[in-house]
């Protein structure tokens, strides 16, 4: 995952972690790198990759073991999935929407376009 | 936590650092931006207590550090000058170090030596300016001060050599947390590592902040010369350009999804403004930042 510096560097690392959650890639009760091996993989300042970390802990994707590490939650992936559910159509599917309105592109043609994708 | 208290360092009538006030709690690694003469030296030889200010005062954990031997055999400063004689050869520079350092990991520094391709038997004064400022990385990495003061030491090296050096900056500091200052303007390539940057100009404190907090605060609005000047009235704008009727303004201000869908609604594009652009359009105004708000 590379990062760019045009949206805090926290937030990045908190979207690629759930992404990997959302795909599988990090199963559930499965261990997260620490913050000092992810800032050291990623040649990133530590209390950058913390503050990621944090994020995702006050959000309830992971959760900590003292003394041992970071952990996905078990009700991550369900949870993610429904959040994201919720925010597709708000933040996919009507900006689309929309630029066919500006464009003359009709639903009906839209609906057929995506009937050939089933 | 290191303090500077209205700190000035003035050359007769040369007005270097203009009354600079900053805390710095230690432990993090800090970068000092700012353009050239824009007083970076001056400020980190002040907070290494190389130089007394001309007013102002420098604590260190509480202790004032001019002169303060305690202080001082904490503090590695390095310059570009290697503070030297340029006969000296890089071995002997090496067990200098040594002697001086209650913290110097001699293994550690053969190993940057060997990194570096340098051969510990030259001299100074034989040394290419990058091999210099790799040196000097050799010096400040391998004395593992409590507080360590880099004063753009990359000058000169190759894109490679500064890779390296990144990369041995920030896993030195994770085996062994320290306060380390690392003055460059070379910011695209590094701010990753920096916890916090600090921006002088024309020898005053123009920003001190969490490095991430810099990312995506500024905003490019393009559009319609009309509807783009009524969207950014009131915010701070720190550069602007024209053409034909579309406007392109850069404002510092972090928009929220409602003043982007307002915006977008009316006509306009959003961009983000890189750390880069943003330093870039901060130190090159005429007008400190202050004044304009």
């Amino acid at each position: 995952m590379a990062f760019d510096d045009r949206s805090p560097i926290y937030l990045q690392i908190a979207d690629g972690i759930k992404n990997d959650v959302l795909s599988g890639a990090l199963k559930e009760d499965e261990q997260v790198m620490s913050t000092n091996q992810y800032a050291a993989f990623y040649r990133i300042n530590p209390a950058t990759a913390a503050k990621g970390f944090a994020q995702l802990v006050d959000e309830g994707v992971l959760y900590k073991k003292r003394g041992i590490g970071m952990f996905v939650s078990p009700a991550a992936r369900e949870k993610l999935r429904r959040e994201r559910r919720e925010r597709f159509f708000t933040e996919v599917v009507d900006p689309m929407l929309a630029e066919a309105k500006r464009i003359g592109i009709e639903v009906d043609e839209i609906v057929r376009h995506l009937g050939g994708a089933r | 936590m290191i303090e500077l208290r209205d700190v000035s360092v003035r050359y007769g009538s040369t007005v270097a650092v203009e009354g600079i006030d900053l805390d710095l709690p230690t432990g993090k690694i800090y970068g000092l931006l700012g353009r050239n003469g824009s007083g970076k030296t001056s400020l980190l030889s002040a907070l290494a207590s190389f130089r007394r200010p001309s007013s102002g005062t420098v604590r260190v954990d509480g202790q004032d550090a001019f002169e303060n031997p305690a202080v001082m055999r904490q503090t590695c400063f390095i310059r570009d000058t290697l503070d030297t004689n340029e006969s000296d050869k890089v071995r002997a520079l090496l067990r200098f170090a040594g002697w001086m350092r209650p913290n110097w990991d001699a293994d550690y520094a053969a190993k940057l030596l060997d990194l570096f391709e340098i051969n510990p038997r030259k001299r100074a004064s034989s040394l290419s300016r990058g091999q210099k400022s790799a040196v000097g990385v050799v010096l400040g990495l391998a004395a593992r001060a409590p507080l360590t003061i880099l004063d753009e030491t990359y000058l000169g090296m190759d894109a490679v050599a500064r890779s390296a050096f990144y990369r041995e900056l920030l896993g030195d500091y994770l085996a062994h947390p320290r306060t380390i200052i690392l003055s460059t303007h070379l910011i695209e390539e590094v701010a990753d590592l920096f916890e916090r940057v600090i921006v002088i100009d024309h020898g005053r404190l123009l920003l001190h902040e969490e490095t991430d907090e810099l990312r995506g605060r500024g905003v490019t609005v393009t559009g319609p010369a009309a509807a783009v000047g009524e969207f950014v009235a009131g915010h701070t704008v720190l550069g602007e350009q024209t053409l034909g009727g579309v406007r392109a303004v850069t404002l510092d201000w972090r928009p929220d999804p409602a003043d982007l869908a307002r915006g977008e609604s009316a006509g306009l594009n959003f961009g983000p403004v890189g750390i880069q652009d943003l330093f870039i359009h901060l130190t090159s105004r005429a007008q400190p930042l202050e004044a304009t708000r």
